[in-house]
């Protein structure tokens, strides 16, 4: 109990005392974290979007598959792309292994089907909706893409925020991409496997703090998002 | 209303099934300029896929739909349709309008001085900022008409624009109907409503069960009916 207690307290005062190796840590891991949620949504939003609007042969195989690598393992992709990178590896020649890049790589391979997945289930259910009305209109399947992205921003909004929280919350990937290098690729969720094991609670628990406050920014800030986009129900005071 | 005409518009042996059962079966349908031509028939009696077949949205099994002299896909572009249920953007209202009219390839200036001219008509000048489903029932209706008004077309296909609408709000809608007429547009509108038909059709065009039992001069047909169901149809009396 002591120990927990003193840990929280030291956790603390690391984090009221903007301690340098801490703040450094959360901003690297930030930065990964929002650089793999970018690079996904410039794939996975257009995906999505195509997804939902065109029907061609071997359509519901891919969205299975999308689906499925929705739970791909965090490990088994650092795996994969430790073998991409690694000096006799394809990409080999890129030198980016145990950099911040290769992290990037890595977490956006695994928020891509996210955030595919979710805008294609998103979008279509927009397009059964809209598809008469905007064909009537002369807007054609690919023009229909952008008005579905922008008719569901704010579903959307919530499927990236469920992107980011799945990359700021795996380790097993960036872990094996990145190294865990001291002030080069540590990461949030690095430092605590590793510190937790060396017996530093204090930086340990200050790190956990920071992710879990991070959830719950982002959770609220998905729950505000749903409220402002559905003003009648607030009118009515109906309870969601 | 610029270019040449694109009609008249014929129908020709349209039919449709669906997973083999018929649910337009070999109708022929005039459309003439600068006339209002009413599909009229009981509920289910496939009016709303004769206005869709026509304008496009639907190929028929079997039969051609021309318009004159021209391709269907420039015909379209002429047309507009008004749905049984309106269908809007989540957007505001004057968004709404501004996105038709700019599928037109028109600029942004352009559209916004256009769907302000077309809220007025329809009354809603002073909703251009609400968002659009925040609307009652029979201002969504006016405003699913100035976004067809302000597209300019030729042919407006209006599917039962005043069935879920209260007499007051139904009579707004007549006048505009009204009003595109006199503008000489050329309208082709369904509706189960007797009354309705009476008041503002032209030609008339009687459908029950999938086949357009009869067809012409609305004042002909209206009181001197060929066959038993119109007879039955006119005096109430008739049921699916
Ligand atoms: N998507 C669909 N799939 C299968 N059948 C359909 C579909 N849409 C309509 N139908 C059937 O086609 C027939 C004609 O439908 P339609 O909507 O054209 O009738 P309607 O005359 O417009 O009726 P209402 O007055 O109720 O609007 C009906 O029997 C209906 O059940
Ligand atoms: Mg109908």
């Amino acid at each position: 109990m002591t120990d927990i207690a003193a840990g929280f307290a030291a956790a603390f005062q690391l984090l009221l005392s903007f301690d340098a190796g801490l703040w450094e840590i959360i901003a690297l891991s930030l930065e990964v974290n929002l650089a793999a949620v970018f690079l996904s949504c410039l794939i996975g939003l257009p995906l999505g979007g195509a997804l939902a609007v065109y029907r061609f042969r071997g359509r519901k195989a891919l969205i299975i598959l999308i689906n499925a690598l929705m739970g791909l393992p965090p490990v088994v992709v650092g795996l994969m792309i430790y073998l991409m990178l690694s000096r006799s590896g394809p990409l080999g020649s890129l030198n980016i292994l145990f950099t911040p890049g290769a992290m990037i790589i890595a977490q956006a391979i695994l928020v891509t089907p996210i955030v595919t997945a979710l805008t294609r289930q998103i979008t279509e259910a927009l397009w059964l909706d809209y598809r008469e009305q905007l064909t009537s209109l002369g807007s054609s399947r690919m023009r229909a893409i952008p008005t579905l992205l922008w008719d569901g921003r704010a579903a959307l909004f919530t499927a990236v925020l469920a992107g980011f929280g799945r990359a700021a919350a795996e380790v097993g990937a960036v872990i094996i991409v990145g190294g865990n290098i001291a002030h080069h690729t540590r990461t949030m969720t690095t430092a605590i496997a590793l510190e937790t094991g060396r017996g530093n609670l204090a930086l340990a628990l200050g790190l956990g703090i920071v992710l879990v406050t991070l959830a719950i920014l982002l959770n609220t800030a998905a729950w505000m998002v749903r409220e402002r986009s559905m003003p009648e129900a607030a009118l009515l005071g109906v309870d969601r | 209303m610029q270019g040449p005409s694109i009609l008249p518009l014929a129908l020709e042996n349209i039919s449709l099934q669906h997973e083999g059962l018929p649910i337009l079966d070999r109708i022929n349908m005039l459309v003439a300029r600068q006339r209002t031509t009413v599909v009229l028939g009981p509920n289910g009696a496939g009016k709303s896929m004769v206005l869709k077949v026509a304008h496009g949205l639907i190929s028929p099994d079997a039969g051609h739909v021309r318009w004159s002299n021209l391709s269907g896909a420039k015909a379209q572009t002429r047309q507009a349709m008004v749905f049984q249920k309106p269908v809007l953007l989540n957007r505001s209202v004057l968004s709404n309008i501004v996105h038709a009219v700019r599928l037109q390839g028109i600029d942004k200036a352009a559209a916004v001085h256009r769907a302000h001219m077309a809220l007025e008509r329809v009354g809603l000048g002073d909703l251009a900022g609400r968002r659009a489903r925040s609307l009652s029932g029979g201002e969504q209706q006016r405003l699913t008409f100035a976004r067809a008004w302000a597209r300019d077309p030729e042919v407006l296909f209006l599917d039962e624009p005043t069935a879920s609408l209260d007499p007051a709000a139904g009579w707004g809608i007549e006048e505009i109907i009204v009003e595109l007429r006199r503008e000489g547009r050329t309208v082709i509108l369904s509706t189960h409503d007797l009354a309705m038909a009476r008041r503002l059709a032209d030609d008339l065009v009687f459908l029950h069960r999938g086949r357009a039992l009869e067809a012409g001069a609305a004042a002909t047909l209206l009181t001197a009916p060929r066959t038993a169901e119109l007879e039955a149809f006119l005096k109430g009396e008739l049921r699916w």
